[in-house]
């Protein structure tokens, strides 16, 4: 509001000086008011319309293959929703699958990042490789896992065990929310190489210096120059990933469509699979308004963590 | 007792010659200064001496023993950045106790040994703040803390004022001075800084594209420069150096013509010139007085006339188009373009050869440095 005030001060001032305060003020109202609605509206349509929707949704019976019986039910979606046994199954295993890809992409993201910090040859073309994975598309890379790498049959890591004279292990059958971890973290470790590589490039060498004269060794440089340097980049790094985290959706479609049972469903899984295989759009809203809930907890409890972190300089 | 020798120094980044082969000694107690155009080498040697960077051939000793391939925490040397390298994410209690920490000292021991650095320093109520609270002079203070504590045998600085502005620099460089009497180190201090290169120097060693071209006391590089290098260097306003060729050599001196037009004779005493050798003249600033331009055989026209309050810079422009400055008294007054005479200070004269080396003057018994 009050940056979008600022041009219509300006504007007022230079032409219509002879007017009241009040009159003044007023018109600068009504100005600012008009300059800012269209945002507002834009804003107003684009998530408060959907909000409304789903909110009601969710207090109707609201079921695709009966179509009209539309009574108003209460609350009885969400306790269906919160008691329904993929609840549990998807609350754990978002938080699994978060967790252990935070804690995966940081301390990888951190190894590599310091590891390709000293040069070698080569060091521009492996930094690039590092980060594509990024760039590939989570539908694509899920199918490349699925069929190139972790197939029992014809992937690479079927032919690596037969080659040692093992059995090959048909992953999304035995470990299936370890291969979608495996899958994940490989899509989001170079996220975190990405923004910790650029911090490293802006550790002083000079104060690694004065800790080598300090007498700290590799290790105790790491430890207390390096790891401390890094604080922030990785706050940054946790906070964008749990975001981008806790609505994966793709690489479970198209690797195990969440199952076997309910092993790999998340939240988002589970919310697909109850509006779309179950065409319960009232149960689905319900799941979508508690997902929004949780989300909304998890950013106020980061926010209050790491932010604090981010904003206190240095 | 710490005494530091280095014998034929080299070091090449990547087959380029950085450092050429010096040699040094620095005896106990002393306050030596490393200066040198920029890009020269004075860093790249102060990070040999410190074992930051590894040497490609040559050895450096201390006190008999050979730290040539020492870890550089284990060779007893303390050295301040010109960023001052703080750890940002500690206090300056923990700055100052990191090396001791990680030695694994007693803890009662380090308090002590802080909060005495502290002391000396003044930094005693700054020792719970972040470096980011300190101002650049108390950051500068406890960069040095950090080095006292370690109680080394050697100081190193790598232009540690350099980032302070003109007062502080003023004051950081009486405290040096002082800590330097107080803890009775040998420092080595790196400066582009003139003043403080005269001011805190037992002993100045002037380099040049990796080479050390004279050692000496601030004085004796003042007075007697062994090239025109190290006189063009040393001293501000830069000294003026004249083209001319040689008339005679005697015993009485060697009589010189300058192409702006005066002849000198001039005391200084050579065996290996000639007449019509070319030669340069060269005078400081300080040692040649203005005149009216009847009264000089050395007539010349007044450029720019810069007054600094205690002197007055007068920029000259010679019959034969070079340019040189002199150093008036402060109330000197001049107009742009006007004509005058100059009157060098003949028995201050240096003169050089066509290879720049210096053609010795006789030294006066109270100057021999
Ligand atoms: N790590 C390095 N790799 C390659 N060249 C280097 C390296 N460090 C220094 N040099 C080169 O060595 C030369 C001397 O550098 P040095 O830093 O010692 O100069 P200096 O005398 O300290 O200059 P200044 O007064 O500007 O600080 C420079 O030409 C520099 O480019
Ligand atoms: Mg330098």
């Amino acid at each position: 509001m009050s940056i979008s005030s600022l041009p219509a001060e300006g504007t007022a001032h230079a032409s219509t000086p002879p007017v009241t305060v009040h009159e003044e003020r007023q018109r600068q109202s009504r100005l600012s008011l008009a300059m800012v609605s269209p945002s507002v509206a834009v804003l107003l349509v684009w998530m408060a319309v959907p909000l409304a929707m789903t909110i009601y949704f969710s207090l109707i019976r609201y079921n695709l293959l009966y179509p009209g019986d539309n009574d108003f039910v209460g609350l009885e979606n969400f306790y269906f929703f919160l008691t329904d046994e993929g609840f549990t199954a998807g609350m754990t295993n978002t938080l699994l699958l978060v967790c252990s890809v935070l804690l995966i992409s940081v301390v990888v993201g951190v190894l590599i990042a310091v590891l390709v910090d000293t040069s070698f040859w080569g060091r521009g073309i492996v930094r690039v490789l590092l980060i594509s994975p990024f760039f590939i598309m989570p539908t694509v890379s899920a199918l490349v896992w699925k069929n190139l790498l972790l197939h029992p049959v014809s992937g690479v890591f079927a032919a690596v065990w037969r080659f040692f004279g093992a059995e090959p292990i048909d992953w999304f059958a035995t470990y299936p929310m370890e291969a979608i971890i495996l899958i994940v973290s490989w899509q989001w470790v170079p996220f975190a190489v990405l923004l910790l590589m650029t911090a490293m490039q802006s550790l002083d060498q000079e104060q690694k210096d004065a800790a080598r004269l300090d007498g700290a060794g590799p290790v105790a440089i790491f430890w207390h120059i390096t790891l401390p340097h890094l604080a922030r980049p990785i706050a940054v790094v946790v906070m964008i990933e749990t975001i981008f985290l806790l609505s994966i959706f793709a690489e479970i479609f198209t690797t195990t469509g969440g199952g076997p049972g309910y092993e790999t469903t998340n939240l988002a899984y589970l919310i697909y699979s109850q509006a779309l295989l179950q065409f319960d759009v009232g149960l689905a809203s319900a799941g979508g308004l508690v997902a929004v809930l949780l989300a909304n907890i998890a950013a106020f409890i980061l926010i209050r963590m790491i932010g604090k972190n981010l904003t206190d300089k240095g | 007792m710490s005494d530091l020798t280095i014998r034929n120094l080299k070091k090449s980044f990547e087959d380029i010659h950085i450092i050429k082969g010096i040699d040094l000694d620095i005896k106990d107690h002393e306050f030596v200064v490393f200066v040198g155009p920029s890009g020269c080498g004075k860093s790249t040697l102060l990070r040999l001496i410190a074992g930051l960077e590894e040497v490609t051939s040559g050895s450096i000793q201390l006190d008999e023993r050979d730290i040539t391939d020492v870890a550089p925490a284990k060779r007893d040397l303390a050295m301040v950045f010109q960023s001052y390298a703080l750890y940002p994410h500690m206090t300056v209690r923990k700055n100052m106790s990191f090396a001791l920490d990680l030695a694994g000292i007693d803890k009662a021991e380090i308090q002590r040994k802080v909060e005495d650095a502290a002391k000396v320093l003044e930094l005693g109520p700054l020792l719970e703040r972040k470096p980011k609270a300190l101002s650049g002079g108390q950051r500068q203070r406890v960069a040095i803390g950090r080095s006292i504590v370690r109680n080394p045998k050697i100081f190193l600085f790598d232009e540690p004022l350099s980032n302070l502005d003109a007062a502080l620099r003023v004051l950081m460089r009486l405290e040096l001075a002082r800590l330097h009497k107080e803890l009775n180190a040998t420092m080595i201090y790196v400066t582009h800084d003139q003043v403080e290169a005269m001011t805190l120097a037992d002993k100045v060693v002037v380099l040049n594209a990796g080479r050390v071209e004279q050692v000496g006391s601030p004085l004796e590089l003042y007075h007697h420069p062994v090239n025109q290098f190290v006189a063009g260097f040393i001293g501000t306003p830069k000294m003026a150096f004249l083209k001319g060729t040689v008339k005679a050599v005697s015993n009485a001196g060697v009589t010189v013509a300058l192409d702006c037009g005066p002849h000198y004779q001039l005391p200084h005493q050579s065996t290996s010139l000639k007449p019509g050798d070319d030669i340069t003249f060269g005078i400081r600033p300080e040692n040649i007085e203005v005149v009216a331009a009847d009264q000089s055989p050395f007539k010349v026209r007044l450029d720019v006339t810069e007054h600094l309050g205690a002197d007055t810079y007068c920029y000259i422009k010679l019959a034969n188009g070079e340019m040189m400055t002199v150093r008036a008294p402060g109330d000197f007054m001049a107009d742009y373009g006007q004509n005058a005479g100059l009157l060098p200070d003949l028995s201050q004269a240096h003169l050089f050869d066509a290879s720049g080396k210096t053609i010795p003057r006789p030294r006066p018994p109270a100057q021999a440095a």
